[in-house]
């Protein structure tokens, strides 16, 4: 094999921005390859379960406008992973979306391979029937009754369905929910590259100039030998330090020393982190473990209810240090009020209080100080939006005009910034799927299919 | 008597993060390999320190582990509720981190 192969991942979130300095610097070097990720489950099940994408189409099309054109003009492929965010269907329709209009726009043609990443919810109950769907964190085994609720489920692939894509010549890849260390990995393990350096590579240049000071959204460069690899900013004004890749080795995960991702672990018990030079780092002896079953990850999300919300704010200090009994009369109203008319049981109010305990929660571990105001977020979750109107609208006035021990002021309770004070916020989803499923074929979940742009 | 520091003032990274949307983890760095050896050596970051600052037993820290290479020690415990569903608090995890700024850190080498 060739050495090095050079693989530039050019922004940590596809739609994030970066320098354009940037990729002007990376377009002098010899490039095997763009790769980058473009989904995450940080932001929550939300637009995995309603099929939008948490980045803007005006970002992403700017970061894949200046992408798309420059690795054509190279020849070399450009993948994308988890597109659209959460890479289901939706998600990746939009980003095929994105990208033909930016061909049609450059005059580009191409070979694009799609790969789908939802899964088929017949195949999951015949799946978790034969017990090949378990649990590994959510401390709670799979329902059959979790699959029917979900609006949408994915399947995170590793790098096989991504070798192939490579290996029949794709020029451009979009593909669905992706293990995010597989978009740079695929490339180097189809050329016989080891598995071990390739995918920790991948999993150090995922979240781009992370790794890099000055710490801004930008681009990471890795060259990759047979016995080790380079990680260099794609920006020559900065640098990557060993203290700043090894810990990156940290960031998101539970255990810094092994990894499980699909198809086996990633044992960094002997990796080494050394200085190259002022702004290069050297890793070298990351092995992989392959497993004896090949897991894939699921992610499932399922609507939970339609949600109002009321932000307000208060200054009266005896109002504040009386806010926990005005919040329990205003319940008992609530359930007085709505008996015969709206059931206890289907809706849910929550009244979060910032400025004591509204960001912590049951975590926090002392009493606060009293606050000099307190933020105040009145939330209903229901079944129907029309429910969650109708009893964040009652909650709000009767919080507005709720008395108490001590009060002086009688005119309102709360200061509202915006005329009207409560209004519908999109609806709730949560994870209900987050378990493993056992494949006999890495590729067999997530079909290709070849588009010519 | 044995000189103390604040966390804050003897670490580089400081932080909370989702490892997934049921764990939170927590990340100290140190800014100098005396101070984290000296952490390690002498206990004074363990797993039923984390449990206590979090109201958490200390079997529901799923992973604790001092990282070397990154001068690092990292703790896992699971999420109140799963991110983003009714009643979270801190959907991405990153503002979970400071009950642990104010942690004493031991800074003479003998007990």
């Amino acid at each position: 094999m060739a050495d090095p192969l050079v693989l530039y991942a050019p922004v940590g979130m596809l739609g994030y921005g970066f320098p354009e300095k940037s990729l002007d610097a990376a377009l002098g070097k010899d490039l095997a390859l763009f790769g980058m990720d473009a989904g995450s489950t940080d932001p929550g099940p939300y637009y995995l379960g309603v099929g939008r994408s948490y980045t803007s189409r005006v970002m992403v099309k700017r970061d894949l406008g200046l992408l798309l054109p420059a690795a054509r003009r190279k020849g070399v492929p450009l993948i994308i992973g988890s597109a659209g965010g959460a890479g289901g269907a939706p998600h990746l329709a939009w980003t095929v979306d994105i990208v033909r209009e930016i061909a049609a726009e450059h005059g580009l043609h191409f070979r694009m391979a799609v790969i789908q990443a939802e899964q088929d919810k017949d195949v999951l109950r015949a799946k978790l029937g034969r017990g090949e769907i378990f649990d590994f964190e959510t401390g709670r085994d799979l329902q059959p009754s979790d699959i029917d609720a979900c609006t949408r489920i994915v399947g995170q692939m590793g790098v096989e369905p991504i070798v192939d894509a490579l290996a029949a010549e794709a020029d451009v890849i979009v593909a669905g929910r992706a293990f995010d260390a597989a978009l740079t990995a695929a490339l180097p393990i189809l050329r016989g590259y080891d598995r071990g350096l390739a995918l920790h590579m991948g999993k150090i240049v995922e979240c781009g100039s992370l790794v890099a000071v000055p710490r801004t959204s930008d681009g990471v460069i890795a060259h990759l030998y047979s016995d080790h690899f380079l990680i260099e900013p794609a920006d020559p004004d900065k640098r990557c330090t060993v203290d700043i890749v090894a810990a990156h080795t940290l960031y998101e995960k539970s255990d810094p020393y092994r990894l499980g991702l699909p198809g086996g672990m990633l044992d960094l018990t002997e990796a080494r982190f050394e200085r190259h030079d002022d702004r290069t780092v050297r890793v070298s002896g990351s092995r992989f473990v392959p497993a004896r079953d090949y897991t894939i990850k699921l992610e499932g999300a399922a609507r939970v209810g339609y949600r109002t919300i009321c932000v307000a704010g208060a200054r009266d200090p005896i109002l504040i240090s009386r806010f926990d009994e005005v919040v329990e009369r205003v319940e008992a109203k609530l359930r007085n009020d709505l008996a015969g008319v709206i059931p206890p049981d289907s809706y849910q109010l929550v009244f979060r209080q910032y400025g004591r305990n509204g960001v912590m929660g049951v975590l926090e571990p002392g009493p606060p100080a009293e606050p000099h105001e307190l933020g105040i977020v009145i939330e209903v979750v229901a079944a129907s939006q029309e429910t969650a109107d109708t009893v964040c609208a009652l909650a709000r006035s009767a919080t507005l005009h709720q008395g108490y021990e001590g009060r002086l002021a009688n005119a309102g309770n709360l200061a509202f910034p915006y005329s009207p004070a409560e209004f519908a916020a999109p609806e709730v989803y949560e994870f209900r799927v987050y378990h493993l499923m056992r494949v006999d074929d890495p590729c067999a979940p997530f079909p290709t299919s070849w588009v010519h742009v | 008597m044995v000189r103390m520091a604040r966390l804050r003032d003897v670490a580089a990274v400081v932080r909370s993060k989702n490892a997934g949307p049921f764990r939170l983890t927590l990340d100290i760095l140190f800014k100098d390999v005396d101070t984290y050896t000296r952490v390690k050596a002498r206990r004074a970051i363990t797993p039923e320190l984390i449990a206590r600052l979090y109201g958490v037993r200390p079997d529901q820290i799923t992973d604790f582990v001092e990282f070397d290479p990154g001068l690092a020690i990292k703790a896992t415990f699971p999420r109140p509720v799963s991110s983003g569903t009714i009643g979270d608090t801190d959907v991405y995890g990153a503002q979970q981190h400071a009950p642990l700024l104010d942690i004493l850190i031991p800074m003479d080498d003998d007990p």
